[in-house]
Formats: structure tokens, C-alpha cells, sequence
């Protein structure tokens, strides 16, 4: 799946978890503009993981700060 | 000014990062509530009671399950191994720090779960770091429950493998995540018997039978329920019959043994080349003479503890049923273990009931994030085998006291 296909499922995804309708675009940030707690991080990423059938570990969790990242991860990690 | 001219601006204060845990120990404190976090015992006087602020208090946050801490025969093994060895070891396991008593507390950890190897480290949480952190490497992935114990995750940060957690207890959601890791990985899964912030059990049966399925290897901590759990008191993995499948246990001395050391038991037939590389056991120095000698009287003596499983298991129904019936909302529905944790609104009525009941006579541990699981504030009650039965309900009767004046029941 290219990118522009990987982004339009994630952004299907991410609806549900975006509660405070935030706008988001590729530079917003999950800590800092989505202000999810870890909680909501590991509901996210398994979400994101089982659409996918993809593991993000946390390890890798961990470079990823934006929206923008989560694409190009997700993009990457389908091989 | 040339490039190797010093900035003058002011230093960064290193603690700023602590500033949102300052100012929220600040504000409870404020409300005039004793500080939960800094009691002290100022003597103690049986495995059930101390002295607390001058008044005789029942303990009911100890982790001392089977009350070993004032057993004769093991004050005495640790009174003969202090004036026969003297009062510690000054060395490394692997240099000058194994004497007698670390072979004989090996031996009888051997014993105590008819396994083929022990390795004993100087504390649980080292037992952990050190066993995750070294066996899991570069390549390697971890698949671990959310709610694991801080020495767990600890372990996996302090290694090279990916670290992949799923749900609590989930059994779904950790086959989904093992079935995705790249064929010929090496997967080690590790789970807890009691998880010790809600006093459940974990599903241990079926999720070690899909590790197993997957070719992971398996890490159980049975910390919370060595001595008492499962038919010799070998854990949640002896109670569900699947001890034999369970690669690596883990345990502490400091919970039911009644003393302060962490171990490993294994029967992998590499198990003892762990000594040379994990290097949270070589570069630490081994426990006091008078601490193994405690610990292996106790754990010989907890092989044939049989009734005084019976009476903390007891206890632990008792408790349960009372603080529900009172009207307590409690984190298992059925009692799974001797932890019973007591949900609280939230921090500031957990501090004052924490308090309340302090004032009743009755010490309980107040938990709170990040050690608990989604936020919550606990008030963890864990019982002991010697508490009485008569203990059991004027423990309950101070619930409800206490509960009454915070307004919580």
C-alpha cells in the first residue's frame, strides 16, 4: 500500500480517538496536540497495528511523534 | 568570542521535569492530609503489627504473606549465619561473595520447585532486570503484559529486543501480536501469576499453551504468590498445571520468605552460563550470610506450610466478603489471590481514608499512578497468615468506621 493509501485508513483509524475533533495534519504532535495519555497511546497503536496486521513495537513507538511519522512508519513497516 | 566561548545563559535546571509530581504532592499535602509516603514502623511487633505514631497499628500492606518474618526457627538461622559469617559479604557473587549459605538457598530453591537450576540475586527487581535484560537481545522480541511490574519493564528498556506489550490478560491480543513477528526471531513472553495492584491472576494455562504454540520461551513472575498458590505453594503456573511449560520463574524474598533477595529457577540446560553474563548479578555485591540463612530456613519451612495456606486463604474470603458487603468497589470480583485492592474516587479521598484508617490503627499501602493500571488510586490491603480471625474483623470493622467518616461508602 503507498502512502497516500496508508494515510487515508490511518486517518479512518484515528476518528474514533480523536475526541476533541483536533485538526490534524502530518505535523501534529501525539503528546503534545492530541494530549493522549498512555492509555489512549496503547488502545491507538493496537488499532493501528490489527488494521494493518503490522507490530509497532515500542521501541519503535518511540520515534514516532507525529502524524506525519505514523505514516511513514506504517507505510514502511507493510514492507 | 571564538566558537569555544561558553554561553552565559543560566543552566537548565535538571529537575524541572519533576515539577507536575512536586506540585502535586504540594497540593495534597496541603489539605493537611499526614503524608502517605513517609510512615515510619518505630518498632515492630509481629508480622501482623507495629508501632506507628506512637500507637500499636495492624498491618495490613506488607507482602508478608506467611508471616515469616518472626518465625524462630529462621531468626535463629539468621542470628547463627550473622555470628558464624559475620554481617556480609563485601564481594560479587562470582568473585568472593558465594559462601555456603548462597549454595544452600540455591538448593533449597531447587527443592522448593523441583527444578534443576536456581540463581539468587540480591534483590527481586535485579532478579528481573537482570534475567530480561540478558536473555533478550538484538533482533529479539519481548511480548509482555501492559501491566507488568516496573523491574519487567525496566528489564526490556535496559535490553536490545523490541518490546511489544499487549492488553491485561488479553489472551487474543498477545497471540495477534506474536503471530506478526518475523518468522525465526527469538520471542520471549513474560507474565505475572498475581498482578499485584488488582490482586487478580492471569489466564496462565491458555496463554502459555499459544506461547508455546509460537515457539516463544516463557517468563512467569510469581512474586505475589510463592508460598501459598498451587498445591506446594509454587505459583499460579503449579495451581493451572502448566509449571512444567513456564521456562523461567521469577520470585523475591521479600513477600512470603519473610526477607529481602530475588531469584530465577529454570531447568534450561544453559541456565548457569547466566552467571558469567548477566550483569546485574555479577556487578552487585551478594546478599548478607544472615539474609540467605533466614531465606532458606524459611523457604524449607513454607514447603510444608499446608495449613497455614488454608487460614490465609481464609482470610483473604473473609476480607473480601466483608469490605463488599460494606459496599467497598474492589479490583477482583472474587478474591484470586491474598491482595485485596480497595478502589478509591480518587487521590485526595484515597490520602484522607488512607489516613482515616491509619487513625483507626490499621496500616494499608495507598497506590497511585503511574504504578497503577488506567489512573486508578488504590488503597492495597495484603493479608498474612497470621493475622487472626478476630484481626480479620476488626479490620473490617475500621473500614467501615473510616469509610463512613471520608464519605466514601
Amino acid at each position: 500500500m503507498d502512502r497516500a493509501a496508508t494515510a487515508a485508513r490511518i486517518a479512518e483509524v484515528i476518528e474514533p480517538f480523536n475526541k476533541n475533533g483536533i485538526a490534524i495534519d502530518e505535523t501534529t504532535s501525539f503528546a503534545g496536540d492530541l494530549e493522549w495519555d498512555s492509555l489512549t497511546v496503547m488502545d491507538f497503536v493496537a488499532a493501528i497495528e490489527d488494521e494493518f496486521d503490522i507490530i509497532i513495537s515500542m521501541n519503535q513507538q518511540a520515534e514516532i511523534e507525529t502524524y506525519g511519522q505514523l505514516i511513514d512508519a506504517v507505510t514502511k513497516l507493510q514492507g | 568570542m571564538n566558537d569555544m566561548t561558553p554561553p552565559e545563559a543560566a543552566p537548565a535546571d535538571l529537575f524541572s521535569k519533576f515539577d507536575a509530581m512536586i506540585e502535586t504532592r504540594r497540593s495534597l499535602l496541603a489539605t493537611g492530609v499526614t503524608d502517605p509516603f513517609s510512615l515510619v514502623m518505630e518498632k515492630v511487633l509481629s508480622p501482623t503489627t507495629a508501632i506507628c505514631n506512637g500507637r500499636e497499628t495492624i498491618l495490613l500492606g506488607t507482602y508478608n504473606y506467611m508471616g515469616m518474618t518472626f518465625d524462630p526457627d529462621v531468626i535463629a538461622a539468621g542470628k547463627q549465619a550473622l555470628d558464624d559469617y559475620g554481617s556480609g559479604t563485601t564481594g560479587s557473587r562470582v568473585l568472593n561473595g558465594t559462601y555456603a549459605g548462597h549454595r544452600a538457598v540455591e538448593e533449597a530453591l531447587k527443592d522448593f520447585y523441583a527444578m534443576d537450576h536456581a540463581m539468587v540475586f540480591s534483590t527481586g527487581y535485579q532478579a528481573n532486570l537482570g534475567i530480561i535484560s540478558t536473555i533478550a537481545g538484538k533482533g529479539d522480541y519481548i511480548v509482555l503484559d501492559i501491566d507488568s511490574h516496573a523491574s519487567i519493564w525496566d528489564g526490556c528498556k535496559m535490553g536490545d529486543a523490541e518490546v511489544v506489550p499487549f492488553k491485561h490478560n488479553d489472551i487474543e491480543a498477545m497471540e495477534k501480536r506474536l503471530r506478526r513477528i518475523p518468522e525465526g526471531a527469538g520471542k520471549l513472553v513474560v507474565l505475572e501469576g498475581v498482578y499485584s495492584m488488582l490482586g487478580d491472576i492471569a489466564p496462565l494455562k491458555e496463554m502459555i499453551r499459544i506461547a508455546k504454540s509460537y515457539g516463544a520461551m516463557v517468563l512467569v513472575d510469581e512474586a505475589h504468590s510463592m508460598g501459598f498458590i498451587g498445591a506446594n505453594g509454587r505459583g499460579v503456573a503449579e495451581d493451572q498445571g502448566v509449571l512444567d511449560n513456564v521456562d523461567f520463574v521469577i520470585g523475591t524474598f521479600s513477600k512470603s520468605v519473610g526477607t529481602v533477595g530475588g531469584f530465577c529457577v529454570s531447568n534450561h540446560p544453559k541456565f548457569e552460563i547466566m552467571r558469567l553474563v548477566c550483569r546485574p548479578y555479577v556487578f552487585t555485591a551478594s546478599l548478607p550470610p544472615s539474609v540467605v540463612a533466614t531465606a532458606a530456613t524459611s523457604i524449607r519451612k513454607l514447603m510444608h506450610a499446608g495449613n497455614k495456606r488454608a487460614h490465609l486463604w481464609e482470610n483473604s474470603r473473609t476480607l473480601h466478603k466483608a469490605l463488599t458487603g460494606l459496599g467497598f468497589k474492589l479490583g477482583t470480583e472474587e478474591p484470586q489471590s491474598a491482595i485485596i485492592a480497595v478502589i478509591m474516587p480518587d487521590l485526595e479521598r484515597g490520602a484522607m481514608m488512607w489516613e482515616a484508617l491509619l487513625r483507626e490503627g490499621l496500616y494499608v499501602n495507598l497506590a497511585r499512578p503511574p504504578a497503577t493500571p488506567a489512573g486508578m488510586t488504590l488503597l492495597r490491603c495484603s493479608l498474612c497468615a497470621e493475622h487472626s480471625a478476630e484481626q480479620v474483623q476488626i479490620i473490617a470493622g475500621m473500614f467501615e468506621r473510616a469509610g463512613k467518616s471520608v464519605g466514601i461508602i
